[in-house]
């Protein structure tokens, strides 16, 4: 395992940031210029190794200072793609919190005739029974929402404390953990989430536990992988040679340097939840008296919508679940670009050669931009 | 050799693990698994409850013992008998499913895996172009829908509507399978919709991934070097760079499929695909539990062997593993 | 330094095979540019090995991957001029850099680990090179693969193993092949012993010397070990913070150094001839160079540092015969 990086993709094809790997693009701490181009980064080769992940070793022994530490979430906060994300994501937290305020009203209410198209009088139509589309649109993002941030915050619990528990210890806890691990990688998730559901009796708690269960194991493999460059550093053999305990250590030494990867995980574990809970209430394995966006479509497709040509039974709910998992994934992109030294690297070159009278050939030559310089 | 045994030994475990989870799901249900599931059964007669309960392991016997009667029927193939669709056994009814599923999602993820390998290696090597500005926000965002919604709107659209697709079914119900071209020409036919539909969901997955594996060997010492030695681009394109990208790809392929997986059995039940989805979840819908049971044991039994045929390809890929 | 090595010394700068003249290679960040490279200029000529030394981050390698123009984003090559025999390298043509490269000037790598391509075999990736720019089919091109791994004393049977089969010294003896495979007139040989144990080391710099002595190519050796470097290199160039601030015939480096940075440089190395002395070092670390010092780069470090240093950064001057420095009035010790 020594000779090549075993990497993986995360759910979403994107790659997990490293936390140290972050506003040094080309200087070290001290601020020199590193020699080797090309080198700046030595790969760390671990089994599970999130795609193309690249930890750099810092050449600093000292922990990264707090301040240093969170540098990429104010370039986060800068850079347009994240902005967009952050504000689809604002928007339906606000939708989901104004319900009463947007669309006032039951919206299990029967309100007029069933399958109107949009009108003046209901702003999305009605669907097959009858309800107000919008109603059920704008109410469905509180529980949709409800169950996909706490369910994304119950992975995250558990996939950092099961994947920094195998990576700090090793040996045996490790073996163990790993295994479960792989075990929950390789077993499809869906269907055993929809076997799980079909058994156990239904209720938000129920979906939000089986979510949980079912879809833990990707961020725990990324933090382990992360947890063991990191228990190599300087700072916190330092730490261990004081004395502190192990608990201590991840909390303190080691789990501030992974910001970074637990909200990447919270994000996409939080998509993943959206998504799979709509799914589950589509094919009717969800609270079906609730409203939710899955349920909307469940109602939507038993309501033989498609036949009758109800487009607007389906379309708003499904549409609020895509941007929201647009929203949320755009975030991480973002974070992904930010905290890559690759991309990084790439799009400084990019915006200093624009305008430029360098003119972009298809190769990768280093290019040549002579400049008037004053020495 | 020893990295296959130990893939091999990993698969087993977990198809293990699988019938075990399997064996305690219907104990999982309130009250008396037995009573619930039977109750929900129809009518059966006193032996063939008998050999229901068996076929579950819900006897009178140790949970032990109930757990080893059950193993060894999994083994033999015995998933008991499926009620709705009483009384044809469990085991005939999946493989009625196997192969339209294995169809399905075997050229979609053909087709993607092409595809989206191919636009993550071009967009990560043409740093500033086109294909890296704009294509990745893009596949992030169709990534975005959830397939069956995706399903949803092409079914409506495409098929309802333009009438270009077949909406149903996995051939002309009038035909009667066999090798003759008008069979062929209709499975096609109805593949051709939930194939593009599920080629668009694991798209960006493979491209994004592709792409930033791309970025990554690109800073490789070795890419330097192919272009110190003046080769061409595309030689390095593909036999440096790209040759190396792949085998994070195909480590991945195992989770991915899960994903993948994931999204095919709602496709199937929307176009009414005659395939393991679709029957997962009618099966789900009729409160079918032996059938539910042993369709969940056959997916994860293909998705594991799926697995490691992709292992064995993985090490005539990569010398290092090939020889450790 | 006797006369005669001055008289070669002379004669070799006169025909030049390289010339670099006034180079800057910055790498871009969002805090502004820094400069990696800062107006350097040296030449090389046919059958000299030019030592090139210096502290990690001092730019050495950065010129290297430069001449090439192998440098990764952010890197920009932002002035100056390289010239091999003639040709201006930095204005070539896509298909005439591709051509330039590798048959003009070719590179030994630092890691031979990681400049192999780990899913290709040794004799594929020496056969490509020479069918892409020999012409020449694959079956020749293995034929003279295994005839260049004669040269570095490989068994021919190795042409068929992929790079992780090969131990640390073959590795490089494979890379060396590579670099030989079209005979170029130039090498660039980037630390080529660094990863390696004493004893191969030694081996492989015999041979790469014998090499050279046969085929005559001249080298751009880079290495941070000064005595290897003292021994190998006909000239040798001192960098610091992205210049040169000393270039003189090898020995005169070691025999006479003038400049305060190189004389810290040489006395942290144990000598492998000559009079015993106490080894010091230089004190301080390399500067930061997104915001370089002001005046002479190395004065913050100095101990030797007059005022005027502190503003006016001195110019590269021929001020013995051979022997360049980087010099202003009243240095002491010139």
């Amino acid at each position: 395992m020594d000779t090549h990086k075993k990497v993986a993709h995360t759910p979403n094809g994107q790659q997990t940031p490293s936390p140290e790997a972050v506003d040094v693009p080309v200087a070290s701490p001290e601020g020199h210029p590193i020699e080797q181009p090309g080198r700046q980064e030595q790969p760390v080769e671990i089994e599970g190794t999130p795609a193309g992940q690249i930890v750099v070793a810092p050449p600093a022994t000292l922990p990264v200072p707090t301040r240093q530490r969170l540098v990429w979430l104010r370039t986060l906060l800068k850079n347009p793609k994240a902005l967009v994300g952050i504000a689809i994501v604002v928007f339906f937290i606000l939708v989901a919190v104004l319900a009463p305020v947007i669309a006032p009203g039951d919206p299990t209410e029967f309100v007029d005739a069933p399958n109107l198209p949009p009108s003046a009088a209901h702003l999305f139509g009605t669907e097959g029974q009858g309800k107000d589309v919008f109603r059920q649109t704008v109410w469905g993002a509180q529980i949709s929402l409800l169950i996909g941030f706490a369910t994304g915050l119950l992975i995250t619990i558990v996939s950092t404390v099961i994947g920094m528990t195998a990576g700090y210890f090793r040996g045996r806890v490790d073996d163990l953990l790993t295994l479960l691990t792989n075990l929950f990688l390789v077993i499809p998730g869906l269907p055993l989430l929809i076997i799980l559901s079909a058994f156990l009796s239904p209720g938000t708690g129920t979906i939000i536990g089986t979510l949980a269960f079912t879809g833990w194991a990707f961020g725990a493999r990324v933090k382990r992988s992360q947890t063991l460059s990191l228990r190599e550093k300087d700072f916190v053999a330092a730490a261990k040679v004081s004395g502190e305990s192990g608990f201590r250590i991840i909390f303190s030494e080691i789990m501030p340097n992974m910001i970074s990867i637990i909200m990447g995980s919270f994000i996409s574990s939080t998509t993943y939840a959206i998504g799979a809970s709509t799914a589950l209430a589509f094919i009717g394995l969800g609270n079906v008296s609730e409203v939710t966006w899955g349920t909307n479509l469940y109602w939507a497709q038993n309501g033989g919508a498609i036949l009758q040509g109800a487009w607007w039974t389906f379309v708003p709910s499904g549409l609020c679940v895509a941007l929201v998992a647009f929203g949320l994934s755009f975030i991480n992109y973002a974070l992904d670009e930010v905290t890559n030294p690759r991309l990084r690297a790439e799009k400084e070159l990019n915006r200093t050669l624009k305008g430029t009278a360098f003119k972009k050939t298809k190769t990768r030559a280093t290019p040549v931009l002579r400049q008037s310089q004053p020495k | 050799m020893r990295y296959i045994l130990r893939r091999l030994g990993f698969y087993l475990v977990a198809l293990w693990a699988a019938i075990t989870l399997d064996f305690f799901l219907p104990r999982l249900l309130p009250g008396d698994p037995a009573a619930t599931i039977l109750g929900t059964g129809g009518q059966l007669d006193p032996s063939q409850i008998q050999a229901v309960k068996e076929a579950l392991g819900l006897s009178d016997q140790p949970l032990i013992l109930q757990y080893f009667t059950y193993l060894t029927h999994v083994v033999r193939g015995d998933f008991g008998i499926s009620f709705s669709n009483f009384p044809v056994p469990v085991i005939s009814v999946i493989l009625t499913g196997l192969w339209w599923t294995l169809l399905l999602g075997g050229s979609s993820v053909i087709i993607s895996f092409i595809i989206g390998n191919l636009v993550g290696i071009f967009g990560s090597w043409r740093r500033g172009g086109a294909v890296d500005s704009f294509v990745p926000p893009l596949l992030v965002f169709i990534g975005a829908f959830p397939p069956f919604f995706l399903g949803l709107c092409a079914v409506y659209l495409l098929g309802f509507q333009l009438h270009w697709f077949p909406t149903r079914h996995a051939y002309e119900d009038t035909l009667t399978p066999g090798f003759d071209p008008a069979f062929f020409g209709s499975v096609i036919q109805h593949m051709l919709l939930p194939v593009l539909v599920l080629v668009l969901t694991q798209l960006g997955g493979w491209a994004l991934g592709m792409r930033n594996t791309m970025v990554a060997i690109l800073a490789e010492d070795y890419i330097t070097m192919a272009e110190a030695k003046g080769l061409t681009q595309n030689r390095i394109m593909f036999r440096y760079a790209a040759r190396n990208a792949m085998l994070p790809s195909i480590t991945a392929f195992g989770i991915v499929l899960g994903f993948v997986l994931s999204g095919q059995l709602l496709i199937e039940q929307i176009f009414s695909y005659p395939g393991l989805g679709f029957l997962l979840i009618s099966s789900v819908q009729k409160l079918d539990y032996p059938l539910m049971q042993g369709l969940f044991l056959m997916i994860t039994f293909a998705v594991l062997v799926i697995n490691f045929i992709v292992d064995i390809i993985y090490t005539r890929l990569d010398p290092r593993v090939r020889a450790g | 330094m006797s006369q005669s090595q001055i008289k070669i010394a002379r004669q070799v700068q006169n025909e030049t095979l390289l010339d670099v003249r006034d180079l800057r290679v910055e790498y871009l960040s969002p805090k502004g540019p820094v400069r990696a490279v800062d107006g350097v200029s040296f030449s090389i000529a046919p059958g000299e090995v030019l030592g090139l030394a210096g502290e990690s981050g001092s730019g050495k390698s950065t010129i290297a991957h430069a001449l090439l123009r192998v440098l990764r984003p952010p890197a920009l090559i932002t002035g100056g001029e390289v010239r091999f025999k003639g040709k201006d390298v930095l204005s070539l043509a896509e298909h005439e850099l591709e051509a330039f490269r590798w048959q003009d000037i070719s590179m030994v790598f630092q890691s031979a680990m990681n400049s192999l391509n780990p899913v290709m075999k040794v004799g594929d990736q020496i056969a490509d090179v020479l069918v892409k720019h020999k012409k020449i089919s694959k079956k020749e091109a293995w034929q003279r693969a295994g005839e260049l791994f004669d040269i570095v004393n490989i068994d021919k049977k190795r042409l068929d193993a992929y790079p992780h089969e090969l131990s640390g010294g073959m590795r490089q003896r494979a890379v060396i092949a590579i670099a030989l495979a079209l005979n170029p007139p130039m090498m660039i040989m980037d630390e080529p012993t660094t990863a390696l144990d004493v004893v191969v080391q030694k081996e492989i710099m015999q041979q790469i010397e014998e090499l050279k002595e046969k085929m005559g190519f001249s080298i751009l050796f880079i290495t941070h070990d000064m005595s290897l470097m003292v021994e190998f290199s006909n000239r040798i160039a001192i960098m610091y913070a992205g210049e040169i601030v000393e270039m003189a015939p090898a020995r005169e480096i070691f025999e006479n150094p003038l400049h305060p940075y190189t004389k810290g440089l040489i006395s942290s190395f144990p000598p492998l001839v000559g009079p015993k002395h106490k080894m010091t070092g230089i004190p301080g670390s390399p500067p930061n160079m997104a915001e370089p010092p002001t005046g002479c780069r190395f004065h913050p470090r100095c101990t030797m540092c007059q005022p005027v240093e502190k503003v006016v950064n001195p110019t590269l001057q021929e001020v013995l015969p051979g022997h360049w420095l980087a010099y202003h009035e009243g240095m002491p010790g010139v």
